[in-house]
């Protein structure tokens, strides 16, 4: 599904190396954990993978599904599969949460060569979904993410990603701001998305979302690097001992 | 006093080009107007008040070309329940124009109305009340030289909207329109407004508005990229009444758009918006002057630019606070999104307060599409240009919004999502 090779990765305006060589593979139907110190670059790594602007890969190499993906323009990205839900969820005054995400799905469908989804269509499909996940009509009605609270942001990044239905879902701390039912809640919307076609890569600091979206891989990533990889174990060897003693080993 | 050289050769240039039309109960306003004309001078580049907008080609004897162009859709509020007026060049058009007739409405025209008239209470009055303190010659010009305009008279709460639609057709039109509107007690009445009026087109609108009295004023402004336009809409507001007035500019090479704006009465009401989108040689000038002479007014003033490819935009906006109008309270916000380096925003937001129980307040941002939005929208599949079309329309929305009917901001938002739509291909 994703396969990263080498990437390295530098800030456009700065000489600051922020990947060093990341090396990563995702396959189809499986979800991997990243876990890493704070500035290791896991925030970098998903963003240079959606295509923000302000870095600069100065080596190596990303695919989607075998595509080349680090040349391809952000929007193009989504529209091939790729997914971030946000650490810091975007609020934008004046355009509706509906509209957007209304106009998202069909600006995929179309770059797709997909049909796009009747305004009632859409309804019937994004009330079911926003249930699911607690999200009242009203706040579809808001502009998005204005005026959310922390939960609030992160359950409608859910709610994006359900109704995008991508194929590579990248996960960036979205249990941070959570509480306790918010995070079972999000965890059961992400957990109904999985199926054979569609992998995760969750970005998180603690093992306890990891009890509810249970990974098959776990990575440790630090200073740029991915210094460890292991089964679910890893994640609570983690919540036990911190990182000096990986860090220590790898050097 | 006598006027500097210059300005007094240009206002016996533009003067000599033009004849007052005779007869008829505004003779007298006419004359009173000529003669202030006369005292002024037109404007020129020296002003003060015209420090961001060259007036010369409004002020010139000759007209500079503009060719009407292609509509691209039909006309805006064509679709709606209305009673619409036709000028074709500034000229009335009956074929066009609907029965000049609405229950709880007069409305008779200018050129053709009877001797004696309500409105030569109202017709130039105004416009010389807004005179003071700063000279506004191009609407005393228009007062004298007006050929035409509406008398609307409110006595009833109006069924429908009043709307008038300017169409442009010759390249070197002139037109110069004047309306008058007395709104009574408890009565109220929308305006809508449309179209590229003329080659050169200097509109006034006086609008009385009498004790609970309702006005709301719905403007587009637009199409023709050579245009040029001067208009003023002088309003006076008695206690209790409400006056609102929305302008959406697109294109035009020249707009100077002024709103002078009284308070006589208490407890009264006064939304002044706007929202343009320039690109290129578009020059958008919003100058307003709203004066609190009663006790407890609200005015709110709120303006919104979306400027590209070297357009320019102005906002002159004041709010003049008299020694006895306490608990005012004035809003004012002017923002422009600059689309690209080479745009300008230009702002001069004023206060002057002489009362001590007030709350005024205004600012003024100018800026550039945020990225992290952008990114935000794209990242979910939507593409460049429509994602920075949906974030210009969700910058204007604030100014949009003063319009109370909502159908109406639809209409606009539909309107302005298709000109970025066409700009975009
Ligand atoms: N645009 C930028 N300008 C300057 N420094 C940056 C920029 N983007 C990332 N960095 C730096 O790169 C490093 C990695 O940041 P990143 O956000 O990827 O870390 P992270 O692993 O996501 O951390 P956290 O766990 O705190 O979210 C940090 O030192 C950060 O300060
Ligand atoms: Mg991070």
């Amino acid at each position: 599904m994703l396969e990263i090779k080498n990437l390295h990765v530098k800030l456009q305006e700065e000489d600051k190396q922020i990947l060093k060589g990341v090396d990563l593979t995702v396959e189809a139907g499986k979800v991997h954990a990243i876990m890493g110190p704070n500035g290791s670059g896991k925030s970098t790594l998903s963003y240079v993978l959606s295509g923000r602007d302000g870095y600069e890969v100065t080596d190596g190499s990303a695919t989607l599904m075998g595509e080349d993906i680090l040349d391809m323009e952000v929007e193009d990205r989504a529209a091939a599969g790729l997914f971030l839900a946000f650490q810091y969820p975007v609020e934008i005054p004046g355009v509706g949460n509906m509209t957007f995400l209304r106009t998202a799905v069909n600006a995929q469908r179309k770059a797709r060569g997909e049909d796009e989804m009747s305004a009632a269509e859409f309804l019937k499909v994004i009330r079911e979904k926003a249930k699911s996940l607690q999200i009242d009509a009203e706040m579809l009605k808001r502009p998005v993410n204005v005026g959310f609270s922390g939960g609030e942001k992160k359950r409608n990044e859910i709610l994006q990603m359900a109704m995008l239905e991508p194929k590579m879902c990248i996960l960036d701390e979205t249990d941070s701001g959570l509480d306790v039912d918010a995070m079972k809640l999000v965890s059961e919307g992400v957990n109904a998305l999985r199926n054979e076609g569609r992998s995760f890569l969750v970005i998180t600091h603690y093992q306890r979302l990891l009890d509810h979206i249970k990974p098959d891989v776990v990575h440790i990533m630090a200073n740029g690097r991915i210094i460890k990889t292991g089964g679910p174990e890893l994640a609570l060897e983690v919540e036990h001992n911190g990182y000096a003693d990986l860090m220590a080993e790898e050097a | 006093m006598s006027l500097p050289k210059v300005k007094q050769d240009a206002t016996d240039a533009r003067l000599s080009a033009l004849t007052l039309p005779a007869g008829g109960w505004a003779d007298p306003a006419r004359k009173d107007a000529l003669s202030r004309v006369q005292a002024m001078g037109l404007p020129n580049a020296r002003d003060e008040y015209w420090k961001y907008t060259r007036p010369d080609t409004l002020v010139s004897a000759e007209v500079q070309d503009a060719p009407a162009i292609e509509a691209h859709e039909a006309p805006i509020f064509g679709e709606r329940d209305r009673l619409q007026v036709v000028f074709v060049d500034g000229v009335f058009d009956a074929e066009a124009s609907d029965d000049l007739a609405m229950e709880g409405v007069t409305i008779e025209r200018l050129a053709d109305a009877p001797d004696i008239h309500w409105a030569k209470d109202v017709y130039g009055v105004l416009e010389t009340r807004g005179q003071t303190p700063v000279h506004r010659p191009l609407a005393a010009l228009n007062t004298a030289f007006a050929t035409d305009g509406l008398l609307i008279h409110v006595t009833g709460k109006a069924p429908k909207p009043i709307h008038i639609n300017y169409v442009h057709k010759g390249a070197q039109s002139d037109a110069i329109l004047h309306h008058v509107v007395k709104v009574e007690s408890d009565c109220q009445l929308t305006i809508l407004e449309n179209g590229p009026a003329a080659a050169r087109f200097n509109k006034v609108i006086e609008a009385d508005i009498a004790d609970t009295g309702t006005l709301h004023h719905v403007r587009a402004q637009g199409r023709d990229h050579d245009r040029r336009a001067v208009t003023h809409i002088f309003a006076r507001l008695g206690s209790e009444s409400t006056f609102k007035t929305f302008t959406l500019t697109v294109n035009g090479v020249l707009t100077r758009n002024e709103a002078v704006v009284e308070f006589t009465g208490d407890d009264a009401k006064a939304h002044i918006a706007g929202a343009c989108l320039g690109d290129g040689s578009f020059h958008h000038d919003d100058t307003v002057f709203v004066t609190h002479d009663a006790v407890n007014c609200e005015s709110r003033q709120v303006f919104k630019k979306v400027l590209r490819n070297g357009a320019v935009g102005v906002f002159q906006g004041k709010i003049l606070v008299k020694p006895d109008a306490q608990k005012t309270d004035g809003y004012q916000i002017s923002q422009s999104l600059l689309l690209d380096e080479d745009s300008q925003f230009l702002a001069k937001p004023e206060l002057e307060i002489y009362a001590d129980d007030v709350a005024c307040s205004h600012g003024s941002t100018s800026g550039a599409i945020d990225e992290d939005s952008l990114f935000y929208l794209r990242a979910r599949g939507v593409p460049r240009g429509l994602a920075e079309d949906m974030m210009t329309v969700a910058f204007i929305a604030e100014a949009v919004q003063e319009i109370d009917d909502e159908s109406l901001q639809d209409e606009l938002n539909e309107r302005v999502t298709a000109w970025l739509a066409r700009r975009r291909t």
